[in-house]
């Protein structure tokens, strides 16, 4: 390389360096929110197998046609967000932001949906604590279900918000010409983070929606 | 502005000011500490944040030590007795053990070690010492607000559902400890995969290097679930969730499966660095080559992978079953091998070497006797039958004494006085350092031996009073606490004054081999090296002994 590229950080020797750390590094990321989440999971799993009936009825009570139109607007998202990723490798600075807005519209509009859904529960009395007022069946078990549905789904969204915060921050570096067909990283580093959260609903849909549904 | 006209510009300014530049001199303004990127000012802050907590968990020992001296309860309340043991454990577990070697030596050295001018990832470097922070101020406001009594361990449903002190705070302190304690990780694995210097290929890198690799793969596979527990039990105490609620169908053994999946390889966090030390120590103080390079690298990895399979040894009388516990207890003997291959190769290097007894030396020989009989009286424990017989005795406490603050308080202590002259440019006084390292061993031996005595007799951990046949063993082990205190107090002293009045340290005071001795300054200047060094020869490339 003879010039040096502006985006390149004092204590890398080159782009393909920096790039490949980048990379690395937002794997172990990614392994380390696997273990993160797994924890839900095994938890979840230990739960289900104890209790399952109680499981079915909780989930029997969430509304699944919610829960669909939220994974498909997930997943539309994570094709905006391939197609901006896409779109920085070649240094389109208009295309990228166009394809960062529609992911950050349709993230919002999965979180819009979340809050819809949760007040539901709340308004019929699923939140687990002081509040809870379902009486049927299996009580206390159907709220350890519901534990496990808000601090899955609610350690997802938050997730989702993190998210979207970082879009609006490539977005604003994509503004400013940051991006070039040289340089994408941040964009593509973000793109897997986003892929990451989508594949946890992909799971959380069926474990936490579809069960009671045989 | 890019870092690099940031470092060209804190070069240029210690050069304006007459200084050979180095990258203490770097910049003196608080800015130029409290934004910095570098990683070894950030070690320095590291070094600043866990020596005060340290200091904070020692007092709640002496505390501890002193209300043992009698058997009466007599000092303290049992609930503030309580309090007393768990902040110790909190504050020496979360916010100085774990942190300890990796945050101060592991972010100063690895760099330098490897020939890069940088970890991977600066800011994120710069960014976990301020999580770090954060949750050690979380912690010590749970202090300062009326304490915490649960057991570092936060076992529920005591933590989650009765116990009436702060909890919650106390549990988020070592939340973002381990949050920090991951961005760690996270960027040693990168830069280690990465930013190797031309010629260092992976079996020629120090094994400071391949421990620190260990401990950063478990830092970031263990870490998280534990900081989901933790979210779990904090959620359980706000809102009633039921999980770890045995009166709402909740199981408090999920919690505890779940805490020492990390906690358990935690103690590895803990000791496999002090490792690493020990390995580049024993080489310079004796002279010679490492016996058996890749036994030791593998060793490492090893202990990380083993490490994740035994947590069910915590639990062998907690209800989990009995065959579960025999296929724990068998795993947990797996891990003495490599444990055993380390020691046995640390000493076939001193075997006809040049030995020489300075301090850092001293420490690392103390650390060989102290860890194998930690890791011994480790396998007692893991056996099922002794176990039982004495699970929750102080036979229990001086077993991880001996690898917590025997293994790798030793350890930490030997990087300190053999790096201290690259860290700051001088040296400390030798003679002051080898007799602290003596009281320091003598003090602690006494501190903890008597526990070992006192546990099999059936003396149980986490009571204030007890039966006064017991007392001879714990005023023994008081009178040891008082001398270690003072053991390392000494040194405390003797670095500060050093920093003033000690003697100019040359680039290589100990004609050790490695980078960080070899090509760079002591102390370094800002980007490490004047130019990207290339590795020739293999590591800790000693000259043999004539003769």
């Amino acid at each position: 390389m003879s010039a040096k590229n502006a985006a390149l950080q004092h204590h890398f020797e080159d782009l393909g360096q920096q790039y490949e750390s980048s990379q690395l590094g937002m794997w172990a990321f990614l392994v380390q929110e696997i273990l993160f989440f797994g924890g839900l999971f095994l938890g979840y799993l230990v739960y289900r197998s104890s209790y399952p009936e109680a499981f079915k009825i909780g989930s029997s009570l969430l509304d699944v046609k919610l829960g669909g139109i939220n994974t498909a607007v997930l997943i539309a998202s994570s094709l905006t967000m391939a197609l901006a990723v896409y779109w920085a490798q070649k240094g389109d600075k208009k295309k990228i932001i166009l394809f960062l807005t529609l992911t950050l519209i349709l993230g919002s509009t999965f979180l819009g949906i979340k809050v819809v859904e949760y007040s539901h529960k709340w308004h019929h009395g699923l939140v687990p604590g002081e509040m809870f007022a379902y009486s049927g069946p299996l009580a206390d078990q159907v709220r350890i279900f519901y534990s496990f549905y808000f601090a899955m789904t609610g350690m997802h969204a938050l997730h989702m918000i993190i998210g979207a915060g970082l879009i609006v921050w490539l977005m604003v570096k994509a503004a400013r010409g940051r991006f070039t067909a040289e340089y994408s990283t941040p964009v593509e580093m973000f793109g897997l983070y986003w892929h990451f959260v989508d594949i946890v609903w992909i799971y959380l849909f069926p474990l936490l929606y579809l069960i009671g549904r045989s | 502005m890019s870092t690099a006209v940031f470092k060209h510009r804190a070069d240029q300014q210690a050069e304006d000011n007459g200084h050979t530049k180095n990258y203490l001199n770097a910049g003196f303004s608080a800015k130029s500490w409290l934004l910095t990127v570098d990683h070894k000012r950030i070690a320095i802050l590291y070094l600043i944040s866990i020596t005060t907590m340290f200091l904070l968990g020692g007092i709640f020992a002496l505390v501890i030590r002193l209300e043992l001296l009698t058997p009466a309860g007599d000092m303290l309340q049992s609930e503030t007795y309580n309090k007393m043991f768990t902040m110790h454990g909190v504050v020496m577990v979360f916010f100085f053990l774990i942190p300890a070697t990796p945050a101060v030596f592991g972010n100063f050295l690895l760099p330098l070690m490897i020939g890069a001018k940088d970890l991977a990832f600066p800011r994120l470097n710069l960014l976990s010492w301020y999580v770090f922070t954060f949750g050690a101020l979380l912690g010590v406001t749970a202090i300062v607000f009326g304490g915490v009594d649960t057991g570092w361990t936060f076992y529920t449903p005591y933590s989650s559902t009765y116990a009436n002190s702060n909890v919650i705070l106390a549990a988020l302190g070592a939340f973002f400890a381990g949050f920090a304690s991951i961005l760690t990780g996270l960027n040693f694995i990168v830069t280690i995969h990465k930013m190797r210097a031309p010629g260092l290929t992976w079996f020629r890198m120090p094994l400071f290097v391949w421990a620190h690799y260990a401990t950063s793969i478990i830092q970031v596979l263990g870490t998280p679930v534990v900081a989901i527990t933790i979210i779990l039990v904090a959620l359980e105490r706000l809102f009633k969730i039921g999980i770890f609620d045995p009166a709402l169908g909740g199981d408090p053994i999920l919690f505890q499966h779940l805490f020492w999946f990390y906690s358990h390889p935690a103690v590895y966090i803990m000791i496999l660095p002090a490792m690493g030390v020990i390995s580049e120590v024993i080489c310079c103080f004796a002279r010679k080559k490492i016996f058996g390079y890749n036994f030791i690298a593998f060793s490492s990895l090893a202990i990380a992978m083993f490490g994740f399979l035994v947590w069910g040894h915590h639990m062998y009388t907690s209800g989990q079953s009995v065959y579960a516990s025999l296929v724990f207890s068998v795993l947990t003997f797996l891990v003495a091998i490599p444990s055993a291959i380390k020691t046995f190769n640390w000493t076939a290097t001193l075997y006809k070497g040049s030995i020489s007894y300075d301090a850092p030396m001293i420490y690392a020989i103390g650390f060989l006797g102290l860890f194998t009989i930690g890791g011994l009286t480790g396998v007692f424990l893991a056996t099922l039958a002794v176990d039982v017989h004495v699970h929750d005795t102080y036979f229990v406490v001086a077993h991880f004494h001996y690898i917590m603050v025997g293994g790798a308080i030793m350890g930490y202590m030997a990087a300190m006085h053999f790096w201290w002259p690259k860290i700051t440019g001088r040296l400390y006084p030798e003679g002051w350092a080898r007799f602290s390292a003596l009281v320091i061993f003598i003090g602690f031996n006494l501190t903890f031996f008597p526990q070992f005595i006192v546990g099999y007799l059936g003396m149980p951990r986490r009571y204030h009073a007890y039966p006064e046949e017991f007392q001879i063993w714990n005023v023994l082990s008081t009178a040891g606490a008082t001398i270690l205190g003072v053991g390392y107090a000494i040194p405390v002293v003797y670095f500060i004054w050093s920093l003033r009045y000690g003697a100019k340290a040359s680039a290589n005071p100990w004609k050790a081999k490695g980078l960080e001795w070899e090509k760079a300054d002591s102390p370094p200047i800002a980007h490490n090296f004047e130019e990207t060094p290339v590795v020739t020869e293999e590591a800790y490339a000693y000259e043999p002994k004539r003769g």
